[in-house]
């Protein structure tokens, strides 16, 4: 292993689950307001994952009151207290971009069906 | 005294303690060892001369002389040597090892190396000119431009900006936070970019404002 993946090794995560675009999950964050620390939740459709090794990262994408919300989170940051897949989603494609574009019944993902 | 020759390893980036990523470039520094110490009395300046201990470095390829200079310390074949200031409280000996260890509790350092060399580049490469169009009849591209007025003053001003070697240079980034300090590796993390490309030897010393 070359020196500068030694370095890094240590704040890479490896209870992180396996997930992809199109997957709906739930991000469990950890948010320190003062000097208070809270879990708040950030649940939506992946639209695509980027980076490798250390700087691997992924966008979620929800609806907000009608407004459509994306966040990226950097997937080894050790503020994600822990990533939940709620659904499987069956996509074609490795990012979802084109979801921007859609909404209501269009923009649902049929679930992936696993025997 | 505190200083250390070390190589580039590379950069990436880690995170912080509140989930931050931050941008590191990783040192390999030390051990060095003491060859020879300069004191005013003999040498009308106090310093240390250090030698890096690296991998690699075969017997044959240091010449009598050096390998005399060498024997003295007790030390092995050195392709590095470099000389720092004495300001120090502890005294050091010929032949002791000087290794990362010294560098933890030092919040900023200063990090000398040789840029990357870009060979001989134009105006805009160089110093950033803006040149001209590209198209629509543009005759005026990459060039200098003037560079300078008529008969007052009948010369070009010492330091005019003009194409020339570019990098490949002494350089030193100052004031780099240290994020880390590896003792098992010996290694140093510090925030930030550092001259040069992978493997190239830098020396750190303790940060000299900052």
């Amino acid at each position: 292993m070359n020196l500068l993946q030694e370095v890094t090794a240590e704040y890479l995560r490896t209870d992180i689950p396996d997930f992809g675009a199109g997957d709906t999950i739930q991000v469990h964050l950890r948010v320190v307001e003062g000097n208070k620390e809270r879990i708040q939740v950030f649940e939506g459709v992946v639209i695509g994952r980027r980076g490798g090794k250390e700087s691997m990262s992924f966008t979620v994408r929800k609806i907000s009151d009608g407004v459509g919300v994306e966040r990226i989170f950097a997937l080894h940051s050790p503020s994600i207290e822990k990533i939940e897949v709620r659904r499987r989603g069956k996509v074609r494609r490795a990012k979802l971009n084109y979801l921007r574009d859609l909404r209501g019944k269009a923009a649902r993902i049929e679930e992936k069906r696993t025997i | 005294m505190k200083g250390l020759i070390g190589q580039k390893v590379g950069m990436t980036r880690i995170f912080d303690e509140s989930g931050n990523h931050v941008p590191v470039t990783v040192l390999r520094a030390g051990p060095c060892v003491v060859l020879q110490v300069r004191d005013e009395e003999r040498d009308g300046y106090s310093a240390v001369q250090l030698g890096y201990i690296e991998d690699g470095v075969r017997p044959e390829s240091v010449n009598k002389p050096m390998a005399g200079h060498l024997a003295k310390a007790g030390a092995p074949a050195v392709r590095m040597i470099r000389e720092f200031p004495m300001g120090g409280e502890d005294e050091p000996q010929l032949g002791d090892r000087v290794t990362v260890e010294s560098f933890e509790g030092v919040d900023k350092v200063d990090v000398t190396g040789t840029t990357k060399g870009r060979g001989f580049q134009g105006v805009m490469k160089r110093h950033g000119f803006k040149g001209g169009g590209a198209a629509h009849g543009s005759m005026f591209h990459r060039a200098p431009g003037s560079v300078g007025q008529a008969s007052w003053p009948s010369r070009t001003f010492k330091g005019k900006r003009l194409p020339g070697q570019m990098g490949n240079k002494r350089d030193t980034q100052q004031a780099l936070r240290v994020v880390k300090v590896d003792l098992e590796r010996h290694l140093i993390l510090v925030k930030g970019s550092v001259p040069g490309a992978p493997n190239s030897y830098v020396t750190i010393r303790p940060a000299v404002r900052g």
